[in-house]
C-alpha cells in the first residue's frame, strides 16, 4: 500500500485558470520523495489538495489506503504539514502553538505535553517553548512549523519549501534531521528550489510543470539521463589562451580556471592526462552547477 | 462525529479560545464593564430619578436587563468574530482545515469562547448593578437560559461574520451599523408600550426585542412580548445559524481556494 496514491487529479480555479491537470503520482512507504518544479507549477496546489487547503476539481486520493474524500479524518490523521508561510498565532507562545496542534488531532492535552517538550528538545526550542512566536527568528519559526507538524505523529510529513531563507548552518541541521525522520520509517515529501538539497535527501523525485508531472523517477534513474556535466577546474599554472584538446569543449573561466564539458561517454583522467602533456594541472574541480539543477532546467525548458 | 479524536479538539479550541479572551481581559472584558457603570451612573442615578418609573419599576430597575443583554450580545458577538477572522487573516485557521477536525466541532469550539465571554461579562454587569440598585431575580431558570441562549446565538452570528470577512473592516461593520442600532432600538432604555402603534409593530420585526425583554421576564417578571415566542425565535435563529455556518464551512467558503 503506497503512502500516498493520487489519481487523475484535476484542478481549475475560478476563472479558468487549470492548475494541474490529470496528475497521477505514488509514493511509497518510508520513501524520501522530491516534489520539484519552477513557481507556479501546480506544487503548492497538489500539496493543498492532499491537506485539504484546496479543493480538487476531479480526481482521487488516498493516505496510507484511506481515501481521502471518504474518509478524510482517517485520511488527514496521517499527514504532517510544514507549509512554506508562516502559519500560527503570532499571539500564542511556542508550547501553545504546539500543544494545541496536537489537540486537534485527539492527542490529550498531557501527551501533547510531554510530546511538545521531546520535539521541541529535538529542534532546539525547548529554551524558547513560553516566548510569544512573533519573537521568534525566522529560523526558529521554520523549526517551529517542523516541531508542530510532528507532535501528532504523522506518518506522512510534507515539507513545502523548508529551507527557504535558511542559512546553510540551520539547513544542514534540518537536513540532518530529515534524514533521522525518515531513517526512523516516517514517509517525506519534499518540495524544494534547492536541487542541491532534493539531490542529497531524497531517493525518488517528480517533475511538475505547467499542471503536469513530466517526469517520475528514481534520482539516480534520473541523473543517468545526464549526458554531459560541466566541471571547473582551477589549474596550478597560469594560462594564456584555451587549451586545444579534441574532442572536449573548453573555455576560460579566467587565467586559473578552465570549464570543461565532458560527456558521459568521455573519460575524465584522459582529458587530465591530456592537459598534463600540456604541462597544465589541475589542483581541484568541482561541478559548474548541481547535476540534479542542470537537469531540471534541462527538463523543463524542452 | 463524537469520537474521542474530537472531544479533545473540541476541548483544544475551547481552552485556546478561553484562554485568548482572559489573556487580552483589558480589551475583552473590562470595557463593557466601564460602559456599563456609566450607564447605571448616568442613565440610572443621574437621568433616571427624572425620568420616573418604567412600567412600574425604577428606571434603573428597568434598565438593568436591557444594559446586561447589551452587554451578552456585543461580547459573545465580537469575541468570536475577531477571533475568527483573526486565525484567517494569520492563515493559522489551516492548522484545523487540515486535521481531522469536524466543521461542527470547529464551529462548537470557536462558539464556546464567545458563550463563556458573553456570560461572564453578563454577569460582571449584573454584579456591578448591585451598587445602583436591589438586583432581583424573578425567575432564575429563565433568566439564565435567556443569557446562555442568547451568547449561543451572537456567537454563531459572529461566526458567520468571521467567514464572510476579507479585511478588518468587515469585522467592525456588523457590530456598528446594524447590532447597536437594533439593540438601542430593542427596549434596553424603554418599553415599547410607550410608541405609537405603528413603531410598536415595526419594532416587533427587532429580534434583540424579544432578547431583552424575555429576560427582562426573568429578572422582574413584566415583558412587553409573550416568553415563549421569544424562546421559539430565539432558537429557531440558532438552528438556522447553526446550519448556515455548518454549510459554508463544508463548502469552505472563505477558507478553502
Amino acid at each position: 500500500m503506497p503512502a500516498l496514491k493520487i489519481e487523475n487529479l484535476n484542478k481549475t480555479y475560478k476563472g479558468e485558470v487549470v492548475a494541474l491537470t490529470d496528475v497521477s503520482l505514488s509514493v511509497e512507504q518510508g520513501d524520501f520523495f522530491a516534489l520539484l518544479g519552477p513557481n507556479g507549477a501546480g506544487k503548492s496546489t497538489m500539496i493543498g489538495i492532499i491537506t485539504s487547503l484546496v479543493e480538487k476539481t476531479s480526481g482521487a486520493i488516498s493516505i496510507y489506503g484511506h481515501d481521502l474524500f471518504k474518509q478524510p479524518a482517517l485520511a488527514k490523521s496521517m499527514i504532517g504539514l510544514v507549509p512554506q508561510e508562516f502559519n500560527f498565532s503570532l499571539f500564542e507562545t511556542v508550547e501553545q502553538i504546539v500543544v494545541n496542534q496536537a489537540g486537534y488531532y485527539g492527542v490529550d492535552y498531557k501527551t501533547a505535553k510531554q510530546r511538545a517538550e521531546k520535539y521541541l528538545k529535538l529542534l532546539d526550542l525547548w529554551d524558547k517553548r513560553d516566548t510569544v512566536s512573533r519573537n521568534l527568528s525566522g529560523g526558529m519559526k521554520r523549526r517551529l512549523m517542523i516541531a508542530r507538524a510532528l507532535l501528532h505523529e504523522p506518518q506522512l510529513l510534507i515539507l513545502d519549501e523548508p529551507t527557504a531563507g535558511v542559512d546553510i548552518e540551520l539547513r544542514r541541521s534540518m537536513w540532518k534531521f530529515l534524514r533521522e525522520l525518515n531513517k526512523q520509517g516516517l514517509t517525506i515529501i519534499l518540495t524544494t528550489h534547492y536541487l542541491e538539497e532534493a539531490e542529497m535527501l531524497c531517493r525518488n523525485v517528480a517533475i511538475i510543470n505547467h499542471g503536469k508531472i513530466i517526469e517520475n523517477t528514481s534520482v539516480k534513474d534520473l541523473l543517468k539521463k545526464l549526458d554531459k556535466e560541466k566541471f571547473i577546474l582551477d589549474l596550478d599554472c597560469t594560462v594564456n589562451d584555451v587549451p586545444k584538446i579534441e574532442g572536449y569543449k573548453i573555455k576560460m573561466v579566467d587565467d586559473h580556471t578552465l570549464e570543461v564539458e565532458i560527456s558521459t561517454t568521455q573519460n575524465i583522467n584522459h582529458l587530465f592526462s591530456l592537459l598534463g602533456q600540456q604541462d597544465i594541472y589541475v589542483t581541484s574541480m568541482r561541478n559548474k552547477t548541481n547535476r540534479l539543477e542542470e537537469l531540471f532546467v534541462h527538463i523543463v525548458n524542452n | 462525529m463524537l469520537n474521542r479524536q474530537n472531544i479533545v479538539s473540541y476541548l483544544t479550541i475551547s481552552r485556546k479560545e478561553t484562554i485568548r479572551f482572559l489573556r487580552i481581559w483589558p480589551q475583552t472584558i473590562l470595557p463593557s464593564a466601564i460602559t456599563i457603570a456609566l450607564y447605571y451612573v448616568i442613565f440610572g442615578n443621574l437621568i433616571g430619578p427624572r425620568i420616573g418609573d418604567m412600567e412600574g419599576y425604577s428606571y434603573i430597575k428597568f434598565i438593568v436587563p436591557g444594559l446586561t443583554m447589551m452587554s451578552v450580545i456585543t461580547n459573545s458577538y465580537a469575541n468570536v468574530v475577531a477571533s475568527f477572522f483573526s486565525a484567517k487573516f494569520q492563515r493559522y485557521i489551516d492548522e484545523l482545515l487540515i486535521s481531522p477536525t469536524a466543521n461542527s466541532i470547529i464551529l462548537l469550539g470557536y462558539i464556546t469562547g464567545g458563550i463563556l465571554r458573553g456570560c461572564i461579562v453578563g454577569v460582571i454587569v449584573l454584579l456591578i448593578s448591585v451598587f445602583f440598585t436591589d438586583l432581583s431575580i424573578d425567575n432564575l431558570y429563565i433568566t439564565a437560559s435567556i443569557i446562555f441562549l442568547t451568547s449561543v446565538l451572537f456567537s454563531l452570528a459572529g461566526f458567520l461574520n468571521g467567514i464572510f470577512a476579507r479585511k478588518f473592516d468587515d469585522v467592525s461593520i456588523v457590530p456598528t451599523f446594524v447590532l447597536t442600532p437594533l439593540t438601542y432600538l430593542g427596549g434596553v432604555f424603554y418599553s415599547i408600550t410607550m410608541l405609537p402603534e405603528f413603531w410598536q409593530t415595526v419594532s416587533l420585526g427587532n429580534p434583540i426585542l424579544y432578547m431583552v425583554n424575555a429576560f427582562r421576564y426573568g429578572m422582574l417578571g413584566q415583558s412587553d412580548i409573550n416568553i415563549f415566542t421569544a424562546y421559539l425565535l430565539i432558537i429557531g435563529f440558532i438552528i438556522a445559524l447553526y446550519w448556515i455556518n455548518i454549510y459554508l464551512l463544508r463548502k469552505g467558503f472563505g477558507i478553502r481556494t
